[in-house]
């Protein structure tokens, strides 16, 4: 049945009914219309010809892009690679618009990405992130995010792998499926792991329905190298392989201010530099990982400033004394005096 | 003949229109999503009326958020039983309800002979009706052209 003989609510307007459109005023930088646009670009070109946007300006002007642009700026520190590939693909999604609108073909690039990097350099907050952020241009339809590590993708028995993988799948669909130390999936040395099977599902979903699913795999650098070695159809299918580099000390004093902001706690005098001075040498010690350290840190912290406040009984505690945070909680911490 | 001038059989929604293509078949499947229904897909060669049990194909699809994840499974349906005919059904969970809001055939079998009319006279000239379908004489997979 190529041509319906009634209309469903909901569905797109046929190019054959131009005028009833056009004649309704396109509201002014509404981002209702920028959310149906990515939807119905045919309904949208054909309704409105006049006034269809010939320049990169004029697209953003009637999409979400850069606003979501901005957001990303404001919200992430550093991460310069990771922004970098986000506002290549966003300027691909405004240059398809421009030649939908001049009939050429504008098929949706593979989407699928990597993130490597050591722990602590926000691989799964950028994934969850992203999530929102295709959605926002368009990329994917619904912009849910559905977080999995190998228990939820291999089965216990033999035939339970296959229906697993593919309810994940199926959940995942419409929106981001991250896969979090992708590298457990195989595991070569026991011939009867079923993670393979759960990796052949997961290539040939990534492969056949690109549009429906983007796949984001994470974990840290060296294993998922190996992880792709022994699996070259995997990393052929990926197209962004991202590396989450290193935070560098200022990054991470950022860091802990965004999250001392967010928890209503603020620096005292001279506390800022104290905090600069355990970094520097929280970093060189072992085991560091990078934000997730600072956010351990900032806790420690606020035990030592309850425990400081809370030796005096009788004084009264004013907002200020309770969200400052002074020198001495911070150098009373075991890197200033390693004895 | 008169009474069914198409021959195919009228069960559940939409059953008086054309076939729905795969687009419009997303379309109710995004309506059911947006009211929280889940998705199931049931295949059977019996269309008896009466049959309203029929076979299950995987289990009902309960926490999706996109039509694609159901379309894959009806398209792996479609391959597996491609003579049968295949129904998506959606279950409304809301208390008070629980039960299949929509229902509605997706794939049929290219010849369908249709229902013949059985008659049974029993005692004092009374009779008794049933339909009986011209398919069910055969065993079942061997219906419509295996």
């Amino acid at each position: 049945m190529a041509n319906p003989l009634y209309s469903i609510p909901g569905a797109p307007i046929p190019a054959s009914v131009p005028a009833a459109a056009a004649s309704n005023p396109r509201p002014a930088g509404s981002s209702s219309a920028a959310a149906d646009a990515p939807a119905m670009p045919q309904a949208g070109s054909a309704a409105a010809p006049d006034s269809a946007p010939r320049t990169v300006a004029q697209v953003l002007q009637d999409s979400q892009v850069e606003s979501v642009m901005d957001a990303l700026d404001a919200d992430l520190i550093g991460l310069a690679p990771v922004k970098a590939r986000i506002r290549d693909i966003a300027a691909l999604l405004v240059i398809d618009r421009l030649r939908a609108l001049h009939g050429l073909a504008a098929q949706a690039p593979s989407l699928h990405m990597c993130f490597t990097g050591n722990p602590g350099t926000g691989k799964t907050t950028v994934a969850l992130r992203m999530a929102q952020i295709l959605h926002s241009l368009g990329y994917v339809r619904k912009g849910h995010v559905v977080s999995v590590t190998r228990d939820d993708l291999v089965g216990q028995y033999i035939g339970h792998t296959a229906p697993k993988t593919k309810e994940v799948l199926k959940k995942a669909m419409g929106g981001v499926l991250f896969i979090d130390e992708a590298y457990y999936l195989y595991r070569p040395e026991n011939e009867r792991d079923y993670g393979q099977e759960a990796i052949e599902i997961l290539l040939q979903v990534m492969e056949n329905q690109r549009d429906d699913l983007v796949v984001i795999l994470a974990g840290y650098t060296d294993r998922m190298d190996t992880f792709f070695q022994s699996n070259p159809g995997m990393s052929s299918r990926i197209a962004h392989h991202l590396d989450f580099p290193d935070y560098s000390a200022g990054e991470l004093l950022e860091i802990a201010q965004r999250m001392l902001d967010g928890t209503h706690y603020r620096f005292g005098e001279g506390a800022r530099e104290a905090f600069d001075a355990y970094l520097e040498r929280r970093i060189t010690q072992p085991h560091f990982a990078n934000a997730r350290s600072v956010r351990n840190a900032l806790d420690r912290i606020r035990l030592r400033q309850a425990s400081r406040l809370f030796a005096d009984r009788n004084r009264e505690l004013s907002a200020l004394d309770l969200t400052t945070i002074e020198p001495a909680d911070i150098l009373a911490s075991r890197v200033f005096n390693p004895s | 003949m008169m009474t069914n001038p198409t021959g195919r059989i009228t069960q559940g929604q939409f059953s008086f229109l054309p076939d729905l293509t795969d687009a419009e078949i997303t379309l109710q499947i995004e309506y059911g999503l947006k009211h929280g229904y889940a998705w199931s897909i049931e295949y059977t060669d019996d269309p008896h009326p009466r049959n309203t049990y029929w076979e299950m194909y995987g289990m009902p699809m309960f926490d999706l958020q996109d039509a694609a994840g159901v379309l894959m499974e009806l398209n792996a349906c479609r391959k597996t039983f491609p003579n049968h005919y295949i129904r998506l059904m959606a279950f409304d969970s809301t208390r008070g309800i629980e039960s299949i809001a929509m229902s509605f055939i997706v794939n049929r079998p290219a010849d369908e002979p249709g229902f013949r009319l059985q008659r049974q006279e029993v005692n004092g000239r009374t009779m008794r009706y049933t339909i009986q379908g011209y398919g069910a004489d055969r065993p079942e997979g061997k219906r419509y052209g295996g």
